[in-house]
């Protein structure tokens, strides 16, 4: 990066506030582009996509449109979806199986699961020719590195740089959390993607996850109006269904917030410790904390259910709330323009009442008929009006600043209300736009 | 399908009437904003789903776009109610036309009538206007001498577009 953009890039960060170019200026958009999302690790899907050979599923890098395809045995593969003949894209729909090959519809060249050729129509025709010398770069391309945590599959465009757990640190926590919940340690998808175009850049998305001021600001409509249905219910019939709690609870004032812990780790990832409650003593919840104690002992079952995650953010692709079994990954598209895919797990040997009471999170707050993302979207896209005006520059991201703990690289703070998540955020952001390599 | 043809032709054009003045008054509330008008239609039991794709067979266990009872349509209207639901500052507006009405028969578990229909519905939010379409799959139960709605299911055929923004209010 040359210098005079290197220290444009800086002047954008100061500890406290950003320069609002970062959110409104198309030019740092694409260099975000390039510099973070085309060189880190991105969420690329979960194994369980793509159970059966051949099985693909498509989805973006960047500019780039890939498809993740699995091999022949545990192997899964992400490939450029580029015919190397024409540039004809291979795989047409958004997910399928390619059949007993991948094959251009164009003029049926054909690939192996992993990329490379398998066979070309009319072969005597490049007889002497540069392709018939050259034959193992006329496979689709595969992207520099693929890496999986606990059946999580992301994928680099860049073959240097950390491997994936290093990467994650300690942001595996997400995967952790939501894998050991289960009795067998494994989570399978829950075969639908919902997906929202946010009318905002990819930012506002990161930071809001992590946001605790937001939620009884934001959502304070459905909280009351929950709630009330709520207590409607409960003297109706005496008890009410644990999924009113899940809108009721965007209620909780600020100072419960304050009471949780945030941390920021380096490249970008931050947590959030919980909120929700989520341990309740109902009966499907016990019949779940004696199918793990039976899996891995009850110390074990302790030390996983004590966790007490909320959410966490793996910079700069995916939120995840492991207790909900709820990920969203991010595809920016420019820079007032954000693709959000939303996915659903099941925890393989859980009880099937722990996966309806994830399933309700998932319809009632995940869904495109929200009723809680419908007023963040809201608020990001007037966000995105607001930081596109001549009214002022900065972001301000004062809350508690000065009272982080600061320690080999992670941010810590006893307020859940504090803005370090966002500060966290910014200062892995300069790292990634300024790495000279 | 062929059944069904016979089932509709079979139907008594009073009950055709009677049952496409019930769908168009419905698509009149929900188009003048008069949200508890529109859940007294919905039986004591009554459902509103709406499936992610069409091969979804039912609501239990499996994902939703939409899945309310009358409770949780409370919710949902008691929030665009709400003075503090931003997102209800941005001025919109809605326009349902509902046709291609086809009486399949009675349900002869229930009695209830099965009745399919077509809508097209455009919305107009600031200055953006999205189009939604698809088919209504409705339950109808006369209690009182009135149509009442025990089930509708609506496919929208914009179900697994990526949507620009989300879907406030029933579709």
């Amino acid at each position: 990066m040359p210098r005079d953009a290197e220290s444009d890039i800086r002047s954008l960060v100061e500890p406290d506030r950003v320069h609002r170019r970062a959110y409104s200026d198309p030019d740092i958009f694409e260099r975000e582009i390039a510099q973070i999302f085309e060189k880190t690790w991105i969420y690329a899907g979960h194994e369980t996509q793509v159970p059966n050979p051949g099985d693909y599923w498509q989805f973006q890098i960047g500019r780039q449109p890939l498809v993740m395809v699995r091999g022949n045995g545990d192997e899964i593969h992400v490939l450029y979806n580029r015919c190397p003949h024409r540039g004809v894209q291979v795989c047409g729909s958004r997910h399928g199986n390619g059949g007993d090959a991948l094959t251009c519809p164009y003029h049926a060249w054909r690939f192996h699961y992993d990329g490379s050729l398998e066979s070309v129509p009319l072969e005597a025709g490049y007889r002497d020719t540069r392709f018939a010398a050259n034959k193992g770069d006329f496979g689709m391309k595969r992207v520099a590195r693929v890496q999986r945590y606990r059946g999580f599959v992301f994928a680099s465009l860049d073959p240097r740089g950390p491997d994936l757990v290093e990467w994650l640190g300690e942001a595996r926590v997400a995967f952790d959390d939501i894998c050991d919940r289960s009795p067998v340690g494994r989570v399978e998808v829950v075969p639908n993607c919902f997906r929202v175009i946010q009318r905002s850049n990819w930012k506002f998305f990161m930071e809001n996850q992590l946001d605790a001021v937001h939620p009884s600001v934001t959502h304070m409509s459905t909280g009351y109006a929950a709630a009330e249905v709520e207590r409607k219910l409960k003297r109706e019939t005496g008890s009410q269904p644990l999924h009113y709690h899940y809108l009721s609870a965007f209620t909780t004032p600020f100072e419960k917030w304050d009471q949780l812990e945030t941390a920021g780790y380096p490249y970008g990832h931050t947590t959030l410790g919980g909120y929700m409650g989520l341990r309740p003593s109902d009966p499907d919840t016990l019949a779940h904390e004696k199918i793990l104690a039976q899996a891995y002992g009850e110390q074990r079952k302790e030390e996983i259910l004590g966790r007490n995650i909320h959410h966490v953010l793996i910079y700069p692709s995916i939120s995840v709330q492991s207790p909900l079994q709820q990920l969203r990954a991010i595809r920016p598209i420019s820079h007032n323009r954000t693709l959000s895919e939303i996915w659903h797990f099941r925890l393989v040997g859980a009880p099937e009442a722990i996966y309806r009471r994830s399933l309700w999170y998932y319809n009632l707050v995940n869904s495109p008929a929200t009723m809680i993302n419908a007023d963040d979207l809201e608020n990001w896209q007037r966000g995105q009006f607001g930081l596109s005006s001549d009214g002022g520059d900065w972001v301000s991201f004062h809350r508690d600043y000065g009272r982080d703990t600061d320690a080999n690289g992670e941010l810590h703070s006893t307020n859940g209300c504090s803005e370090l998540p966002m500060r966290a955020q910014f200062r892995a952001w300069v790292n990634y736009l300024t790495a000279t390599e | 399908m062929a059944e069904h043809i016979t089932a509709a032709s079979g139907a008594d054009l009073a009950t055709y009437h009677d049952v496409s003045q019930f769908l168009f008054q419905q698509s009149h509330l929900l188009d003048s904003k008069r949200w508890q008008d529109y859940i007294d239609l919905f039986t004591e039991d009554g459902l509103y789903w709406m499936p992610p794709a069409p091969h979804y067979t039912t609501w239990d266990g499996t994902p939703s776009i939409f899945i309310e009872d009358r409770d949780l349509m409370t919710v949902r209207m008691k929030r665009v109610s709400h003075p503090n639901a931003w997102s209800q500052q941005a001025e919109w507006a809605t326009n349902h036309v509902v046709s291609n009405i086809v009486i399949q028969g009675t349900d002869a578990g229930s009695g209830d009538l099965l009745v399919q229909s077509r809508f097209h519905m455009l919305e107009v939010r600031r200055d953006d206007v999205r189009h939604f379409a698809g088919t209504y799959q409705h339950r109808l139960r006369k209690l009182d001498g009135h149509w009442r709605i025990a089930s509708q299911r609506v496919d929208m055929v914009n179900a697994q577009a990526a949507y620009e923004y989300v879907l406030q209010i029933w579709v």
